[in-house]
């Protein structure tokens, strides 16, 4: 059994610097998330509209955020921007511009698809009760909706902290560019432990994902 | 604009384009046979294969390419698994989407209500023609819209094959610009090849979408 390089990792703090890493890369899911929960709402709300132009603008929106991969967004806002603006950006709020963007198109359509399958009768009984526009969100459409939405939410986040371990590429150092660093510095005791630390991460990335992707299957089975 | 240098950079990223799309469409090939089986050993409820099926699509659905990818063309060649940029690309995309489909083709049979089959053959047809005339159009229709959402799923996802090494768009931007800094040129070019490699696949999933809708029975 040849030495797959597993002990790298508990040498000193390497681990605990590889979950350091990880964490670099949840946090920038986790506040994009939020971003896009919070503007998503509003969004799907005003997908809805009937307003011709509002809606042709979100349907361009909607169209770019799915055709362009995040990588490339990544990069026109890391690079792009900041030679055309001129400003200092750094890459964490560049991923976190790119990932909010990408997010509140998303949560937005899943918004707009929740609200949509709320039978129309709801709105027509409740105006005819005499609520005002915003109470009818606020008392019927909306606690139905979040229900819906929640494991749908949910699976957002896996997509999110998924797609953060691109941010590598605009130079964070995150989880997998600690995992680089590791080997690089133990090329000459552990010459396999590209092995062991990328086996470790690959299985990393399944611990954080996995739980909370059962979490919105069970949620979905169960409220559906 | 600088357009001197977008002409002399077309050859370099149409280059990458077909490297892209080259890799891109044998691995959405290899990921269409890997769904199919995996959705056919879970449909058929075959014992053992069945769970590890199970592990295997949740492990490629729970962890990013880039990290699938890492494993592949860094991780393996030291148990002594060497592979090619280029198969490690396809092979890597093959996984993650085959994990993908089997999930797509899964619930495409899955929507189709027993009794369909039962009603078909209480007509007399037999298992065969009850699935080939009842069950197969209708799974097929459910799922074709998921699909043509995974090839463009996947056809982004290829965005990452820089990292190993193949000289796709991203890597030829990102050389480009590194080379002569002009930044504006560069990300304008990379979006318009990305734009004439997924618009035309997302033009198809919306006219094929619409036009599937019409094979639907009943509901």
């Amino acid at each position: 059994m040849p030495n797959l390089g597993i002990d790298v990792l508990f040498k000193g703090k390497n681990f605990l610097r590889l979950l350091g890493g990880l964490w670099a890369a949840v946090r920038i899911s986790l506040i994009s998330v939020a971003i896009s929960i919070a503007l998503g709402l509003v969004m799907g709300m005003l997908m809805t509209s009937q307003n011709k132009i509002l809606k042709a603008v979100f349907r361009v929106y909607l169209e770019v955020v799915r055709i362009m991969p995040q990588l490339v967004l990544l990069f026109i806002v890391y690079f792009g921007t900041t030679r055309v603006f001129g400003w200092d950006l750094s890459a964490e709020y560049a991923a976190i511009i790119v990932f909010s963007f990408w997010g509140v198109a998303e949560m937005g359509d899943l918004v707009r698809g929740a609200l949509i399958s709320i039978p129309k009768i709801q709105y027509e009984s409740a105006q005819a009760l005499g609520m005002t526009g915003l109470q009818i969100y606020l008392y019927v459409i909306l606690p139905q909706t979040i229900r819906r939405l929640i494991p749908l939410s949910i699976n957002l986040i896996t997509r999110m902290i998924k797609t953060t371990s691109l941010v590598m590429m605009i130079g964070i150092v995150e989880v997998l560019k600690v995992a680089q660093q590791i080997i690089e510095a133990n090329r000459r005791t552990s010459p396999n432990a590209a092995f062991g630390v990328f086996a470790v991460v690959f299985l990393l990335y399944f611990i954080v994902c996995w739980p909370i992707s059962r979490l919105a299957a069970y949620l979905e089975r169960r409220w559906s | 604009m600088d357009w001197d240098a977008i002409i002399s950079y077309l050859p370099r990223y149409k280059d990458a384009l077909l490297l892209t799309v080259k890799i891109g469409w044998l691995g959405i090939l290899l990921a269409f046979i890997i769904g199919v089986l995996c959705a056919a050993v879970i449909h058929q409820k075959i014992p053992v294969l069945r769970q590890i099926t199970g592990f295997y699509i949740e492990l490629f659905r729970n962890t990013p390419l880039l990290v699938q990818l890492f494993f592949l063309y860094f991780a393996l060649p030291k148990v002594g698994v060497r592979v090619s940029p280029q198969f490690c690309g396809s092979l890597g995309l093959g996984l993650l989407g085959g994990a993908y489909m089997a999930e797509t083709f899964r619930s495409g049979l899955e929507n189709i209500a027993p009794i369909q089959s039962e009603s078909a053959q209480s007509l007399g047809m037999s298992k065969m023609q009850a699935f080939r005339y009842v069950i197969l159009p209708q799974a097929v229709s459910s799922s074709v819209p998921g699909l043509l959402a995974n090839v463009i799923f996947l056809l982004k996802e290829t965005s990452v094959f820089s990292t190993i090494s193949l000289m796709d768009l991203m890597f030829t931007a990102k050389d480009l610009i590194g080379m002569y800094a002009k930044t504006i040129e560069c990300l304008t070019l990379l979006v318009v090849f990305y734009l004439i490699m997924l618009l035309p696949v997302s033009i198809l999933g919306s006219l094929v979408e619409r036009r599937l809708r019409h094979a639907e029975f009943g509901n």
